[in-house]
């Protein structure tokens, strides 16, 4: 048996020290967060391989060869699939993690603990981050292999950040799913959500004109057209229908409001949810 | 030190709907104390802990953590917690878990320490999800003292052990103290509460209906238990006044009485043979379970 002292420390904590300790929390929560994330292999396979194996076979090979090399088809193809990759972890990251924590105790434990009040939802946001940044170099990497969407250096950095940054409205809808639904609906809830976005938001294929008034809600179109822009693209609407200039739904000012509000209206929602109930 | 107030429910009520889980419910922790929460299922015992741990807010009456509100941080870090019902990540290793929770505290022990003194150093590999229940017990044990708290929640910490295990945590517990971390322990096993508490409070109802140390909590119990060897029929000692019950197990004469004094003097007027007498007083389980069916009654 043990024969170690047990006799307690006596805190000598300064403001200093204590600020140091908190970031520690923050540090070791946020890796551990990607670390189970990264050893879940439900979770990681799917997110980190799938959408650079989509791009190859869809965005590349198929789209490739129907469009005869068109450049602005491979630049529609890199950016759509890129904003397919980030939606993932996000959304399911958040809904299902947070749902079986809630579930299984865990979130109540760590609400007891002196875990600092926003570790806890950082950490998966940082996770979120760090799986979208591996997606989004696994796809930059076989765009410039095999892809060639003709972009340079600074567009292909531009477009990564934006899509990381661009997940945080699927991380909020992924909260607010994993705050109300139980461990077993969450899945279905979050793929309920998560389907509509994905075909909403232009990604892979035209929509019907009578079905375009939804793209509003998606935060998958606002985040498309705001990436399209930035390589100077336009969506797979306006190629479809020889359109160019700005969408009928608005400009860049429009889609980062909405992505924002989106992301700002499901966090708070859930946020409040988390405090109150747990 | 010992009178310095830890945790503190002053006049708490918390209902369910029309289920009132706690009612005017009062509880100071001590310095340096072990006290065991004992209550049935559905007493109030864990919603007198989720109160004291800021989990959830009483209707009506106040919770404090060392002075404060219970959802600071400042105050939560001064407590460590072993909850029933949680299942931690299966993916990290016991070791990580440790670390992270370490992360928490301003002073923590190092995770190869609070292994160590909780005998779970093998397990410092190995993968949450592998590990056996009694094995996660020992691990959440050691995530709860590795802040090195001043005050810590145990909520049916030995649930799941072997005999070995269950003896180390009871040794561990009692060093814990030594050390002057105060505990809140809740536990079904009523000799875990025997064994350990300085002071016992027992729930019913969302109440406080007995506290006092082990020996109080047993002396409300006046009936002793008597065993002896002798050549006097059962049916006999049936008839004392004083006695409750009797069997006879393996040519020992096994009685209850309300009062030992006055069936030992019987037994000498009697002038029959006996040997090996036997008297002891009721345990807390006894204790317990006539406490609570007094008030269910």
């Amino acid at each position: 048996m043990s024969t170690t002292s047990f006799a307690l420390g006596e805190l000598q904590s300064t403001p200093a020290t204590l600020r140091a300790q908190l970031r520690r929390a923050y540090f070791t929560e946020s890796k551990f967060e990607c670390l189970r994330a990264l050893r879940a292999p439900a979770f990681a396979i799917p997110f980190l391989l799938s959408p650079v194996a989509l791009y190859v076979l869809f965005g590349v090979l198929l789209a490739g060869s129907m469009s005869h090399g068109d450049a602005a088809v491979a630049k529609i193809m890199f950016v759509n699939w890129s904003i397919f990759g980030v939606m993932g972890p996000g959304m399911f990251g958040f809904g299902i993690f947070v749902a079986t924590e809630r579930e299984h105790g865990l979130l109540t434990l760590k609400r007891a603990l002196p875990m600092p009040t926003a570790a806890y939802l950082l950490s998966k946001m940082i996770m979120t981050m760090f799986f979208s940044a591996i997606i989004m170099l696994s796809l930059v990497i076989a765009a410039v292999t095999f892809g060639h969407p003709g972009l340079t250096f600074v567009q292909y950095l531009e477009i990564s950040v934006l899509v990381m940054f661009g997940s945080l409205p699927f991380c909020a809808v992924g909260l607010f799913i994993g705050t109300r639904a139980s461990a077993k609906s969450a899945p279905a809830f979050a793929n309920l959500a998560y389907l509509p976005f994905m075909h909403l938001g232009g990604l892979f294929y035209p929509l019907p004109k009578a079905v375009q008034p939804l793209e509003f809600i998606s935060p998958t179109f606002h985040l498309d057209k705001l990436a399209l822009r930035l390589v100077g693209a336009p969506s797979l609407d306006q190629l479809a229908t020889g359109m160019s200039g700005p969408s009928s739904h608005g400009g860049p000012l429009v889609y980062g409001a909405v992505l924002a509000g989106i992301t700002l209206f499901f966090a708070v929602l859930a946020i409040r949810r988390l405090a109150r109930v747990g | 030190m010992k009178n310095e107030c830890l945790a503190e429910l002053s006049e708490t009520t918390k209902r369910f709907g029309q289920l009132a889980a706690l009612d005017g419910f009062s509880l100071q922790v001590w310095a340096g104390e072990l006290l065991a929460l004992l209550g049935p299922n559905g007493a109030g015992k864990s919603t007198a802990i989720s109160l004291m741990l800021g989990l959830q807010p009483p209707d009506s009456g106040t919770a404090k953590l060392f002075g404060e509100s219970p959802s600071m941080l400042t105050a939560r870090r001064n407590i460590g917690v072993m909850m029933q019902e949680v299942a931690l990540s299966p993916e990290l290793r016991v070791r990580e878990h440790i670390e992270l929770v370490a992360s928490y505290y301003p002073n923590p022990l190092a995770p190869d320490a609070a292994m160590q003194m909780t005998n779970t150093t093998p397990l410092a590999k190995r993968p949450y999800g592998k590990l056996s229940a009694g094995q996660k017990r020992q691990v959440q044990f050691a995530m709860a003292v590795v802040g090195q708290p001043k005050l810590l929640f145990l909520d049916e910490p030995t649930v799941g052990l072997d005999i070995q295990a269950r003896t180390i945590m009871w040794a561990t517990l009692r060093q814990l103290i030594r050390g002057g971390c105060s505990i809140v322990l809740t536990t079904h096993y009523l000799e875990e509460a025997e064994a350990l508490a300085d002071r016992v409070v027992v729930l019913a109802k969302g109440r406080t209906i007995a506290s006092g140390s082990v020996h109080e909590m047993r002396s409300l119990v006046s009936r002793k238990h008597i065993t002896c060897t002798t050549s006097l029929a059962p049916e006999l000692v049936a008839t004392w006044p004083e006695v409750q019950s009797v069997n006879l197990d393996r040519g020992r004469l096994q009685v209850t009485a309300s009062n030992a004094d006055i069936f030992v003097k019987r037994l000498v007027t009697t002038g029959a043979t006996f040997e090996g007498l036997e008297v002891r007083s009721a345990g807390l389980a006894e204790a317990f379970t006539e406490l609570t069916q007094e008030v269910n009654a």
